[in-house]
């Protein structure tokens, strides 16, 4: 009952700070801006763990954060392979081929008219469509091991990579390009010159969409068959055993892996292209 | 010879509400060291005849020669600097980056490339901001980086797209006044498109005045007003005599429709 | 238009005909052991000579069997055709039949999954456009969660998938509300992230004009927030339809579902059933095609009424 009722009254202290903080003069500070959804998450958690204790929630139902916590300590591991084998191998391995293989016929189409005109719809048409549910297919035709998973990702990735790309390297304006024509430029030099730079901008947002999708189409796959290791793996099987603790703690492991996945593709494009209004601002 | 000569040049657009005669029996030649304004309303083909000239379009009838050649291979030889409307900087490049573009597309030397971007800059009154990239400066301060980038390569021929159309007055009037100087000291043959009266009388040598349905020239008004001209000649009488007739022209143009 | 479609039309050809083509090595080397068993002649003898051959190679070496890598049961890669079949005769073939939601209909796997996910984009969309009217109206609440349902975009939050049907399960829920309850948090936070964003899309000049008038908070949101936002609401909608519907044939693996697209698929990988496999998959992308083209259609009908779309 007291873990309850200290539940609400942190709800109440971590919310009423954040309301604090929210109106204060210095809302509008990075630090602030890191603080307050840092208060709201730790705020969750806190309150998770009374609520859980609290109320006796037996760990096949809900862990508490704290005994994830350990779990995660004590199995890192078996974590580590799981990772090994699903980020560093299944989804790096198919977003590096998948994205390299779009990019490049991303090229071909632009070329030729023909290719832009048929292709585009299918690709885009392609894009929105449940292609995790080649899993299967793909784990019958690549074998259990990371093979087919990355195979699942290149399927995943290539459409949204595709699309973005052809239509980043028709973003250079008209006039661009009839100033290109003014100064004689061949097609390679109008290529590395002025429209691969302006696609950048496309190229990025098809590689951050990828990198979720990437992580996604690794984890599902594992879910039709994998070798008895791997974070999509680890995650059925736990299930099955009722060991959430675990669950919980390789969910942690994708989370903390996509987002800095995310983050860094993020930071490379910060680089890239620092001069679009998008990253000015 | 002249520079740039047009001899019943045709350009017919084929469209779906049907063929649109974008200029129909152009005839004009322009002599070395000429600067020549094209003025008339939207749709009259100023644009489209300045785009000939560029090989940026194809003629459907007669006949246009730059430098005695054909406009494709004037372009292959790099024979004019082109301006648009909007600077069209790469914002990924800093200034002198963006002048280095066509230095570096004509394959010039990295020395030359320096030494170009460091006497156009200093032509153009933007010495100090090679570093910059675009959109750290002004609209203004852009488009004559725009200018500072055809000037680069050194081609005789200067054609410009409503270069200053995007611009406030008191800018425009600025940058019009440092073209003139540009064109004193560069001797080059400048074609200029407009919509401004006083902008093209008070830069020109020479003022086509072009109308639209068909795209054709009305008038082409030789400028008596001298080489040297500071801001204020737009208050005399011969300026306002030149405008006078340039406005009768366009005017003209309009009736017989 | 007509190029556009002729275009489409001749890469669709394309593609299967490469389908046609690829089927062939993928699915010689059944064929060839089966010809042999029967008797005939094939280069080279047994399979043992066979095996570490490239399928290509093998393919060029016995043209004659060609035609039997096209018709196999259990090919490694079924034509297309097979797939259409299969197709027809699972929905088509089933409802002239009378039998259309028999536990072999693709229809009925079909509405088992498609109800899943409408139920839960329907509570994932509206929960989303209310906490995205939460964020705007309060800063608090703006500051506090909106990087978290930023984050979540790029985290795979579909790995809790199983842990929500297996925890239901042992609370005794079952059936459609667990598959529900992962379409709907998965469709939640694009709706989220892009009605925000929707939301906050006017300008200043649009909100300062709003401000001369006098107009109350609400008036500004009924009559220029909601508006402005629906462009933006419509895009993430057809980003959460799609993973709604992953989040819904995903819910269908982990226990041994009986019913569904995501049932059918799993049963037809344990059971080496690949024609199956290939045409619930087909089912779910004509699914897929279905309510993004529906959710595009009443985007566009809703747009113009209100005068956003000429």
């Amino acid at each position: 009952m007291t873990e309850l009722v200290l539940a609400l009254v942190i709800w109440a202290a971590g919310w009423g700070l954040n309301a604090w903080l929210a109106r204060s003069a210095a809302s509008e500070t990075r630090v602030v801006k890191f603080l307050v959804p840092f208060i709201f998450g730790a705020t969750l958690v806190l309150v998770w763990e009374m609520v859980v204790r609290g109320l006796n929630v037996p760990m096949v139902i809900l862990p508490a954060p704290s005994v994830i916590a350990m779990r995660f300590a004590s199995s890192l591991p078996i974590l580590w392979v799981d990772f090994v084998q699903t980020f560093l191998k299944g989804a790096l391995g198919g977003y590096v081929i998948g994205c390299a293989a779009a990019f490049l016929v991303a090229i071909l189409v632009d070329r030729f008219d023909f290719l832009r005109r048929g292709l585009l719809p299918v690709g885009n048409f392609v894009a929105a469509l449940p292609i995790v549910g080649t899993a299967p297919i793909l784990v019958m035709w690549f074998g259990f091991d990371w093979q087919s998973k990355a195979a699942v990702v290149v399927v995943m990735v290539f459409f949204p990579m595709l699309v973005n790309t052809v239509a980043g390297l028709r973003e250079a304006s008209a006039m661009q390009r009839d100033l290109m024509q003014t100064y004689g430029a061949s097609y390679g030099q109008a290529f590395f010159k002025l429209r691969l730079p302006a696609a950048m901008p496309f190229i990025f947002n098809g590689l951050k969409i990828s990198t979720t999708l990437a992580l996604i189409g690794a984890i599902v796959a594992e879910f039709f068959g994998s070798p008895t290791l791997g974070m999509g793996f680890r995650i059925s099987t736990s299930v099955g055993q009722l060991a959430l603790d675990m669950v919980w703690a390789e969910i942690v492991v994708a989370a903390l892996a996509g987002s800095a996945f995310y983050g860094v593709v993020a930071l490379v494009e910060k680089a890239v292209t620092f001069w679009h209004p998008s990253q000015r601002a | 010879m002249p520079v740039i000569e047009a001899r019943n040049l045709e350009l017919t657009f084929q469209t779906n509400d049907g063929p649109v005669h974008a200029l129909k029996d152009v005839n004009l030649s322009i002599e070395k060291g000429d600067f020549v304004s094209f003025i008339g309303p939207s749709g009259c083909g100023k644009t489209t005849f300045l785009r000939c000239m560029a090989a940026l379009e194809h003629p459907t009838g007669g006949e246009i020669t730059v430098n005695g050649v054909s406009p494709e291979e004037a372009r292959q030889a790099r024979a004019y600097g082109y301006v648009f409307q909007a600077a069209g900087l790469y914002p990924w490049r800093t200034i002198a980056g963006n002048i280095k573009l066509p230095l570096e597309i004509m394959g010039f030397s990295k020395a030359e490339q320096e030494k170009r971007v460091k006497d156009v800059l200093q032509l153009v009154d933007l010495e100090g901001f090679g570093g910059k990239y675009p959109w750290q400066l002004s609209g203004g301060m852009q488009q004559r980086a725009s200018i500072a980038r055809a000037l680069g390569f050194d081609a005789d021929i200067l054609l410009m797209d409503e270069p200053f159309g995007a611009l406030d007055e008191i800018v425009r009037d600025h940058l019009n006044e440092q073209l003139l100087a540009l064109w004193a000291r560069t001797e080059k043959t400048i074609g200029f498109v407009t919509h401004s009266i006083p902008e093209a009388v008070y830069l020109s040598t020479r003022i086509v005045v072009m109308s639209p349905r068909p795209g054709r020239i009305t008038d082409v008004i030789e400028s008596p007003l001298p080489k040297e001209r500071p801001l204020e000649i737009r208050d005399t009488p011969e300026f306002i005599e030149i405008a006078h007739r340039v406005r009768e022209g366009l005017r003209a143009g309009h009736l017989d429709e | 238009m007509m190029r556009t479609f002729w275009a489409v039309l001749v890469v669709v050809a394309a593609i299967v005909l490469f389908w046609y083509a690829a089927a062939v090595p993928m699915n010689i080397k059944t064929a060839l052991t089966q010809a042999e068993r029967e008797g005939a002649v094939i280069s080279p003898e047994g399979a043992a000579a066979r095996r570490d051959m490239s399928a290509i190679a093998l393919a060029l070496a016995n043209p004659g069997q060609w035609g039997d890598t096209l018709v196999q049961d259990k090919p490694r890669l079924p034509t297309p055709d097979q797939v259409a079949v299969e197709l027809w005769q699972t929905s088509g073939a089933m409802v002239l039949k009378g039998r259309a939601f028999s536990k072999r209909s693709l229809l009925f796997h079909g509405w088992v999954t498609l109800s899943a996910t409408l139920l839960g984009f329907g509570i994932g969309t509206v929960l989303g456009v209310v906490l995205a009217v939460g964020i705007v109206h309060s800063r608090v609440m703006d500051m506090s969660v909106m990087p978290w349902a930023i984050v979540s975009q790029t985290i795979p939050i579909i790995a809790l998938a199983p842990m929500i049907i297996v925890v239901l399960y042992s609370v005794g829920v079952q059936g459609i509300i667990p598959k529900a309850i992962i379409s709907a948090y998965l469709s939640f936070f694009p709706v989220v992230v892009g009605m925000v964003k929707g939301l906050r899309s006017p300008d200043s000049m649009q909100l300062d004009l709003l401000r001369t008038y006098n107009a109350s908070t609400s008036q500004g949101f009924w009559k220029l927030r909601l508006p402005s936002s629906l462009p933006y609401l419509f895009a993430s909608l057809k980003v959460a339809i799609a993973a709604s519907l992953v989040g819904a044939i995903v819910g269908e693996l982990p226990t041994g579902a009986v019913s569904g697209l995501g049932a059918r698929l799993l049963a037809g990988s344990y059971y080496g059933q690949t024609i199956q496999i290939w045409s619930a998959l087909f089912a779910a992308a004509i699914l897929a095609a279905l309510l993004v083209g529906i959710l595009g259609m009443i985007e566009r009908l809703l747009l113009r009424r209100m005068g956003v779309l000429a």
